[in-house]
């Protein structure tokens, strides 16, 4: 068994960089490189997508950038990859991934493994009981129902290493087994051993956001100033076989890793802290001790696990309606009263054309747009404001009134109105996502394999 | 003294369906008492009453000298559902730097960006 595992971090959403994944698989000296490329709706948009595009192969977009930069150094070291790069399509992504392999003179019989069993469209009602965010039945989801899938844990990616992959790519994974799945094969962790998954996962959950915990989505000038923000390198966790690691970063990158960027991330997109689900184990961060035992290097120990849930999260996509949006600019003195007229105008002419919405927000980019109602009444005016306009509808022809409404203000609105050209869609269609449970004995996953 | 959160702690949000959680975390181990006894749950839901509408939940993780505010009905129906601009919330964060704490004018030297 090894002493330490390098893993490092490739990817923490789909339209992340990837220079600074080819950084960490060439000067990274890793034993893994792993890419997380999912955000919640990412399954139901490629469903929609799919449906609509028969050329669209339904992975990553980004799969042969990604591997293009990668592979090359990778193969050289020896460095293993595990992503969730399949989406819906983990056996057409592993395909593409040998044909890279093959272009970057791969030996013949490397073994690239798809990870299936995720989607449960067709099955989702029959094993779901209850959605979680309003307790109504899942049936009642049955009509706008897109996709359904479930978050599968390491398990299935451990297995595909067992049986020799180089390179694993899966559908929808929870994102920090991606980054665990290597340290339980490396250092033989049994599957129920939570005390370890728990360490492991919580490293995994530090990783699974990238630059988030080298100085990315960090600096605030004057109170937390990082160096070349523009330079960021993604993380590296050296892995001990008891779970605790070392966070660091490839040196002469920008960023920094220090206790604040580590605390930050550790507390991201996590409610109870003492009770954090994954499909592997319950992580326990409030047990977790932190040490900056150098330039950008912090050691993270004693992030505790208890026992796995009986369930899975199963994330269940459905199609919502439309939203239509604009906006328009006024600048110099009085842009504020020009923009509460050109409001005004909105307002009634939405009523004129009988715009039938759910929910319409009109605002003042520069003032009150992003913090709404929260915003300080005494807040000073600013010197440009846009307006802007969204709604959301239940037919795509309601949404595109929003639009052809703001096309009206360029020659019938107000004064010294400033227009884009109308050259964007200004309509989208909305894939709501609710959660729901299912028993984790109902997912079967399977493994496929290409070779070289 | 009275000044303001941002000098105390630092602060960052995450998404979760229509759930936004905002952790604070204090700048020094000497000042997150004072952000512990002040930043309660009623007053972090008060200070962003008209976006915050459901419930809102405090977990406190005194290694970390961190608070993690978990707050429901908070995103305008969720990520895409959202009429907001900023429809993760990443930015929703910034508001609670303008909380006002009183701490002791001994700490002054643990305040960070104080002119």
């Amino acid at each position: 068994m090894k002493s330490l595992i390098r893993i490092g971090a490739g990817s923490a959403w789909w339209g992340d960089r990837v220079e600074p994944a080819q950084l960490n698989a060439e000067r990274g000296d890793l034993d893994y490189l792993c890419f997380e490329t999912m955000a919640e709706a990412t399954i139901s948009a490629a469903q929609v997508r799919s449906r609509r595009d028969p050329s669209f192969p339904g992975y990553d977009t980004y799969l042969d950038d990604r591997m293009r930069a990668v592979l090359p150094a990778c193969l050289k070291r020896g460095t293993r990859i595990i992503t969730n790069q399949g989406w819906i399509n983990p056996r057409g992504a592993a395909e593409r991934i040998v044909h890279w392999l093959r272009e970057c003179g791969a030996p013949r019989g490397m073994k690239v493994a798809a990870v299936d069993g995720s989607l449960i469209t067709e099955r989702v009602l029959e094993l779901t009981d209850r959605i979680l965010e309003n307790g109504k039945p899942t049936s009642s989801l049955r009509d706008s129902l897109v996709s359904a899938e479930v978050y599968q844990g390491a398990e299935p990616i451990v297995a595909a290493l067992k049986q020799g992959a180089h390179i694993v790519v899966s559908g929808r994974v929870a994102d920090p087994s991606i980054f665990m799945a290597p340290m339980m094969y490396e250092f033989g962790w049994d599957a129920l051993d939570h005390a370890k998954l728990g360490a492991g996962n919580g490293i995994g959950h530090l990783m699974e956001c990238g630059a988030q915990v080298t100085g990315g989505y960090f600096a605030d000038p004057g109170f937390k100033d990082v160096p070349e923000p523009w330079n960021f390198a993604f993380p590296i966790a050296e892995v001990s076989p008891d779970g605790s690691a070392v966070l660091t970063k490839v040196a002469g990158t920008g960023g920094a890793v220090t206790l604040q960027t580590v605390k930050e991330q550790m507390l991201y997109e996590v409610h109870d802290p003492a009770n954090y689900l994954t499909p592997d184990v319950v992580v326990d961060f409030t047990t977790a001790r932190l040490e900056q035992i150098g330039p950008d290097r912090v050691r993270v120990t004693h992030i505790s696990g208890k026992p796995r849930t009986p369930t899975l999260k199963v994330s269940i996509g459905c199609t919502e309606g439309y939203i239509g949006e604009d906006m328009f600019f006024y600048a110099g003195p009085g842009a504020l009263r020009r923009a509460q007229l050109a409001k005004r105008i909105l307002e009634e002419r939405f009523k004129i054309v009988k715009l039938d919405a759910e929910e319409i927000r009109i605002d003042y980019l520069g003032l009150n747009a992003i913090h709404g109602a929260m915003t300080p009444a005494d807040a000073p005016e600013p010197y440009e404001i846009a307006v802007r306009v969204a709604a959301r509808t239940r037919t795509r022809e309601e949404a595109i009134k929003v639009g052809r409404e703001v096309d009206g203000m360029a020659v019938s609105g107000i004064g010294m109105t400033g227009k884009r050209v109308p050259h964007q869609d200004r309509t989208r269609e909305i894939i709501g996502v609710w959660s729901s449970l299912v028993p984790r004995e109902k997912i079967v996953p399977s493994l496929s394999f290409y070779e070289v | 003294m009275k000044v303001m959160l941002q000098h105390v702690a630092h602060a960052r949000s995450g998404d979760k369906g229509n759930t936004s959680n905002i952790c604070v975390i204090a700048y020094s181990e000497a000042l997150y008492p004072h952000l512990r006894e002040q930043l309660t749950a009623e007053r972090f839901k008060a200070h962003y009453a008209g976006v915050v509408k459901g419930p809102v939940q405090r977990y406190e993780v005194d290694g970390l000298w961190a608070l993690n505010f978990v707050a429901q009905d908070a995103l305008g129906g969720g990520v895409s559902r959202s009429l907001c601009l900023d429809n993760y919330g990443k930015s929703l964060s910034a508001r609670v730097l303008a909380f006002e704490l009183e701490i002791p004018d001994g700490l002054r030297g643990e305040l960070r960006g104080l002119t």
